[in-house]
């Protein structure tokens, strides 16, 4: 039985977890206060993960915006967030842009979408 | 001159779930008044994700949560003058105010609730010996020009602080490609929330150096390195602990101070722990129909927390305009703390005035294990609740209910104490 103690980061909470495993397998976590710390312990020992936020340049927003900020619509694994930002560098999109329209539709291979997470008129 | 039932200074997160929530009482004569050119306050800049777990059940970014509240206000008509710099409060509650199309305006308010947020502490507070070169910000100056100007403000960096936008910070540049070498945190504990030190230090393995400070900055017009020294239990520099780095920019993240110019124009007494105004369980403060909430009030870590203590500064204030006073100030009773926490928000209650429940939010003054934090009324213990640690960095909370004070109508003392378990 092998034990591994982490700080659950999905909220501001920060929940003290500890999680045991047993020959690579979870068997418990305990310490979280809500069901998705047990999701994340269990995540962050085999897979973790991230979402990435980032901002990419707008053009002709109404009010000179320079910027929209954007986020991977769901996590991706913690060792492709250097991939997805270097993939954001140099895109410009065209105002008017809305939260949830999506920036890039498979950041670096992953799979996941990029999203706005502004409203740019 | 001009007439609203509440006035709202500030459409952060704070005014406008007060407005939102006064609304919802019934109030219609709402206006909120905000300098910046857009709603949402200072989540704006905050693009990470981590905000609104509890309140969404999702997980937002700052400026998605921001217009969920936005979105209430405008679908609720309640009315708002953006570009618009509040000058003075006076005590009987005439709100001037600034702005391109109306000139100076002055309005007369039936209520006024704070929600002007907080500043940066700035370096001239710091103390830091040397020139005064380019390459020096506030992480939350540095986080505006990435995040919204989209200007990478340096290449090689160094942060004195740990407080949460400082750590949000090092994450931000290194993806950004700048090399953060290291965080230097004058206390023996972190000022920003674990999470933070997990995904924004851990994840790319940055240092973080607790009671160490930077005792040199070198460079002349523009910063080319600091030196960095551990510091002993007064916060003086140990000799011969010196470490060099060099950098073209040094963030400062020293904390967040309570933005209360126009509140001591009208008057209003502050705590000199928080810098905040002092509260009754209204969140009314010292004058007579000026509530306040938010970041102005304490500073927070989470925005649910300032939603939610907003939107009771909203609700009491709609019923000020209603009803008035509910009782004279007589029957205000401090909540004395012990053993630990620095203040509480509010900072009295009067138990005649008590809802069903009521949110007592503080903080403790250093880190603390294995503890018992309990309610005294008149010596009786009331409530007990353990906790594992405590941290100055994270805000604590009790919840006092009424019943609690039905068994005491001639009360006199309410203590909120720490102890060992
Ligand atoms: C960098 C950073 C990171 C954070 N990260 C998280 C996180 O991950 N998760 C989380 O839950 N919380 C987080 N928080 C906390 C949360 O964002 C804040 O507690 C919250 O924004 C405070 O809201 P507020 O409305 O009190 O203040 P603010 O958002 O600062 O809004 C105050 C508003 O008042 C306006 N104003 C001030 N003075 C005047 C005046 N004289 N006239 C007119 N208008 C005025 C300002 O322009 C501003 O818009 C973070 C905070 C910061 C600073
Ligand atoms: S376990 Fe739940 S409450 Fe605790 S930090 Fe994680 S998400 Fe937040």
């Amino acid at each position: 039985m092998e034990v591994r103690n982490l700080i659950c980061i999905n909220c501001p909470m920060g929940c003290p977890l500890e999680v045991t495993l047993d020959g690579g397998e979870v068997v418990s976590v305990t310490g979280n206060t809500c069901p998705r710390g047990a999701e994340y312990g269990r995540k962050e020992v085999t897979n973790p993960t991230r979402i990435v936020t980032s901002s990419v340049l707008v053009a002709h927003a109404l009010n000179g915006e320079k910027t929209v900020s954007c986020k991977t619509r769901t996590d991706i694994p913690k060792g492709r967030i250097f991939d997805v930002v270097k993939a954001l560098k140099g895109i410009t999109v065209e105002a008017p842009v809305h939260i949830g329209d999506v920036i890039l539709p498979d950041a670096a291979g992953t799979g996941v979408p990029v999203v706005a997470t502004k409203e740019i008129l | 001159m001009e007439k609203y039932n509440i006035v709202i200074i500030g459409g952060g997160p704070a005014g406008l779930a007060a407005a939102s929530a006064a609304y919802d009482e019934g109030e219609r004569s709402i206006l909120i008044l905000e300098r910046d050119k857009e709603l949402g306050g200072i989540l704006n800049q905050c693009i990470h994700n981590g905000f609104g777990l509890h309140t969404f059940k999702e997980e937002l970014t700052g400026p998605e949560y921001a217009k969920r509240f936005s979105d209430q206000v405008a679908e609720k008509k309640i009315e708002y003058r953006l570009n618009t710099m509040v000058m003075d409060i006076s005590p009987d509650r005439m709100v001037t105010a600034m702005n391109r199309t109306d000139g100076l305006f002055t309005v007369q308010a039936g209520a006024v609730i704070l929600a002007m947020g907080c500043r940066e502490r700035s370096r001239g507070a710091l103390n830091i010996p040397g020139y005064r070169p380019a390459g020096i910000y506030s992480a939350g100056t540095a986080q505006r020009l990435v995040n919204i100007e989209g200007y990478m403000p340096g290449r090689e960096v160094v942060i004195l602080g740990s407080g949460d936008i400082g750590l949000i910070m090092a994450r931000r540049m290194t993806l950004e490609g700048a090399k953060v070498k290291v965080v230097a945190e004058l206390m023996p504990y972190s000022g920003g929330l674990k999470r933070n030190i997990v995904q924004c230090l851990d994840d790319y393995g940055i240092p973080l150096k607790l009671s160490h400070t930077v005792v040199d900055i070198q460079g002349k017009d523009r910063v080319t390195g600091v030196t960095i020294a551990e510091v002993d239990s007064s916060n003086k520099p140990v000799p011969g602990t010196e470490e060099f780095y060099s950098c073209d920019t040094l963030l400062l993240s020293v904390g967040l101070l309570p933005e209360n110019e126009l509140s001591k124009t009208a008057g209003v007494a502050l705590s000199r722990i928080t810098n905040g105004p002092t509260v009754n369980e209204q969140l009314e403060t010292s004058v007579d129909g000026i509530f306040a909430c938010g970041n102005v009030l304490h500073v927070h870590d989470l925005v649910d927390y300032v939603s939610e203590e907003a939107a009771m500064a909203g609700r009491n204030a709609a019923r000020f305009v209603r009803e008035g006073r509910i009782s004279d100030r007589s029957r205000e009773l401090p909540i004395h703390v012990e053993g630990g926490p620095r203040y509480t928000v509010p900072c009295t209650i009067d138990p005649a005035r008590i809802p069903e429940q009521l949110t007592v939010r503080f903080r403790v003054g250093s880190v603390m294990k294995n503890r018992y934090v309990s309610v005294y009324l008149d010596g009786e213990r009331v409530l007990r609740r353990r906790r594992q640690i405590m941290a100055p960095g994270e805000m604590e909370e009790l919840v006092f209910k009424k019943s609690m004070f039905e068994a005491h109508p001639d009360l006199q003392n309410i203590t909120i104490r720490v102890e060992e378990a």
